[in-house]
């Protein structure tokens, strides 16, 4: 439940972010998001079995699902590569695109 | 079942040639692996093609784990087929991206590389999750191409290109968690026929949504005709031939093996695809530059290959097979014949074009070959994709899907009709003074004139907004003024258009490819026992 609370809290702000128009605005809402779409993966596997996934120390039924923490880990490593992507480009396009194309921060 | 252990270096070598080609500052050895690996991968598919012409998969599980716990790379003759098509779009539109002086940035064949890993890394891959990683490969340096070579206005395009793909992305990436929250597997031979069990189905339903967005499908398509056209012509040919075809690829391979085919999903997928058929060739009509019309035109195409996919059955699947391969190819000799005359003449907009057919033969003889080919005229090979997908429609007894492929024919050659009498046949214009770069007049060199910029470019030139400006970098413009009608703008689109003719002469070879690849994708059970082993 906590899980499912916490997706929907950051897609709502992460969506609401991205709307909003702004480069920083944009960036930080496609965080959230990834972080929303890592938090269902996780919550894909199961939360109820948290011990560690190592065979022969731990009773199989309650190791952790690894998959689903692998996707996570590379879920994050590609967004991280974006969001510096994002971070960089940012500034070039508000100067490139002149007045009126990009909202500047602060306009509503 | 074949072995091919080699598989991942189709994905492999390409990012390997990219991140050797980053050494060489000055570009030159990056601009001969972009030509030399893509021809490779046309190659290496080549042999795939041969290897799987009877209907075998060739299979490579990674390290040699059992199937289902390996990570798989599958190539099918669908697989195949469009891996050496790929090679060979990216060859094409890589010389002419060198002969436009786009590739004198030495960040584009290296990103080019690395484009083509991802896609052929999505064509082979047989699990979900990285089906999603191949493709953010192919994405990440798609923004790069698109804010490098594009001009002032092509960072706004970038801007509205990541904000959607990356939508989609985290879209895609929630629906492979509804996936295995609920399937348990994000492995395609696992997952296949699940579609029977309504909250997979559901869940999958979300990662479809997700490629559908990528491959443009209305009613998530209004990014593509406004962005496509803001890169350099080269690079467009390059996304048109590759990225929304994985997205294409993809919906097919998922579709065919998760869902049973039934009046359901023939319904709605016809549905969709019509539409799109209609809304593409009709926006197509609307747009003012050259590659405009031929972005939106994309839309209509893709809807005609997932006609095919929805008519299922192994008729409609092989449709939709030879359709994609064949439009891919005349595509991107289209967008190569104007890409050309937009280098030479330094704009796209249509009506300040005009009577490039008196001054340049083959650019038009190219125009030509893929307008005619395009509308599905014989002997092309647009006009046995065509005859396929109607003669599925018969055999599916969908009266929509017929009909509607017949009609958006028409509009497809009314728009191919306004770019030859628009751009190839008439004289050429006057030159429009340059409404952005004209000085203002000196008793209007106000204050406030400065503030109202844009408002008088808009007023003087309503095309401002959507006119491409990539050619304002200056190795571009230098590029374009040094040399006439190099053979390297010309030719690489000339044989892609070349060979839209051949296989319209003899379309047997083709036919009978996609006839088995259709077969191959309509009963999963050769790709499923494959990869899963036993």
């Amino acid at each position: 439940m906590t899980l499912a609370l916490a997706v929907a809290a950051l897609t709502a702000v992460g969506i609401w972010l991205v709307l909003r128009g702004g480069a920083v605005r944009l960036i930080v809402g496609f965080v959230l998001l990834g972080h929303a779409a890592n938090l269902m993966l996780i919550a894909a596997g199961g939360t109820d079995r948290r011990e560690a996934a190592l065979t022969g120390q731990v009773e199989p039924a309650l190791a952790a699902d690894p998959l689903p923490q692998a996707f996570v880990l590379t879920a994050i490593v590609i967004t991280f590569g974006l969001t510096v992507y994002l971070l960089w480009l940012a500034p070039r396009a508000e100067e490139a695109a002149g007045p009126g194309d990009w909202p500047p921060e602060g306009s509503p | 079942m074949t072995s091919g252990a080699w598989l991942p270096l189709l994905f492999a070598v390409p990012i390997l040639a990219a991140a050797v080609s980053v050494l060489d500052r000055s570009g030159r050895l990056g601009r001969v692996l972009a030509v030399a690996v893509p021809a490779g991968l046309a190659l290496a598919g080549g042999a795939l093609v041969w290897a799987t012409r009877d209907g075998q998969v060739v299979v490579a599980q990674v390290a040699g784990w059992p199937g289902g716990v390996a990570i798989p790379f599958v190539a099918d003759l669908f697989a195949a087929l469009l891996l050496t098509l790929i090679g060979l779009l990216v060859v094409a539109s890589m010389v002419f991206a060198v002969a436009s002086g786009v590739a004198a940035d030495p960040l584009v064949a290296p990103m080019v590389l690395v484009l083509t890993a991802g896609v052929a890394g999505a064509f082979l891959t047989a699990d979900l999750f990285n089906l999603f990683v191949m493709i953010e490969v192919a994405l990440l340096p798609s923004y790069v191409l698109m804010a490098r070579t594009g001009g002032r206005r092509a960072a706004r395009a970038t801007r509205l290109y990541l904000t959607v793909n990356l939508t989609a992305s985290t879209l895609l990436l929630a629906g492979l968690a509804a996936v295995y929250g609920t399937a348990g597997t994000l492995n395609l031979a696992a997952l296949a026929g699940r579609g029977g069990e309504p909250v997979v189905a559901t869940a999958v339903g979300v990662v479809l949504v997700a490629l559908a967005v990528k491959a443009a499908v209305v009613p998530v398509h209004t990014w593509l005709p406004a962005t496509y056209p803001h890169a350099s012509p080269a690079v467009t040919a390059l996304f048109s031939g590759l990225l929304t075809k994985v997205g294409v690829y993809a919906l097919i391979r998922v579709v065919t093996l998760v869902y049973e085919p039934g009046p359901t999903l023939t319904a709605v997928v016809v549905a969709v695809a019509a539409v799109s058929m209609v809304v593409g060739v009709l926006g197509a009509l609307g747009e003012p530059t050259m590659r405009g019309v031929l972005a939106f035109h994309m839309v209509s195409q893709t809807g005609y290959v997932l006609v095919g996919l929805g008519l299922a059955g192994a008729v409609g699947l092989a449709a939709a097979v030879f359709y994609l391969v064949q439009y891919a190819t005349v595509k991107a000799a289209l967008f190569l014949a104007v890409g050309a005359v937009e280098v030479r003449r330094r704009t796209g907009v249509i009506k300040e074009l005009g009577g490039v057919a008196a001054e340049h033969r083959w650019t038009t003889v190219t125009f030509l070959l893929g307008a005619l080919s395009l509308t599905g005229l014989p002997p092309f090979s647009g006009f046995w994709a065509k005859l396929g997908i109607l003669g599925a429609a018969v055999e599916a007894g969908s009266a929509v899907a017929f009909t509607t492929a017949l009609v958006v024919s028409l509009g497809t050659m009314l728009s191919m009709l306004k770019l030859g009498t628009g751009v190839f046949w008439g004289t050429r214009p006057a030159p429009a003074p340059d409404a952005a770069a004209e000085p203002a007049p000196v008793g209007a060199a106000t204050a406030g004139a400065a503030a109202d910029l844009p408002g008088r470019i808009a007023a003087a030139d309503p095309d401002h907004d959507r006119r491409p400006d990539w050619d304002a970098r200056p190795t571009l413009l230098r590029a374009a003024r040094e040399r006439g009608w190099p053979a390297g703008l010309v030719a690489p689109g000339l044989v892609l258009a070349l060979l839209s003719l051949v296989v319209g002469l003899y379309p047997e070879p083709l036919l009978g490819l996609a006839q088995t690849a259709g077969q191959v994708l309509s009963d999963p059970t050769t790709y499923v026992r494959g990869v899963l082993g036993g």
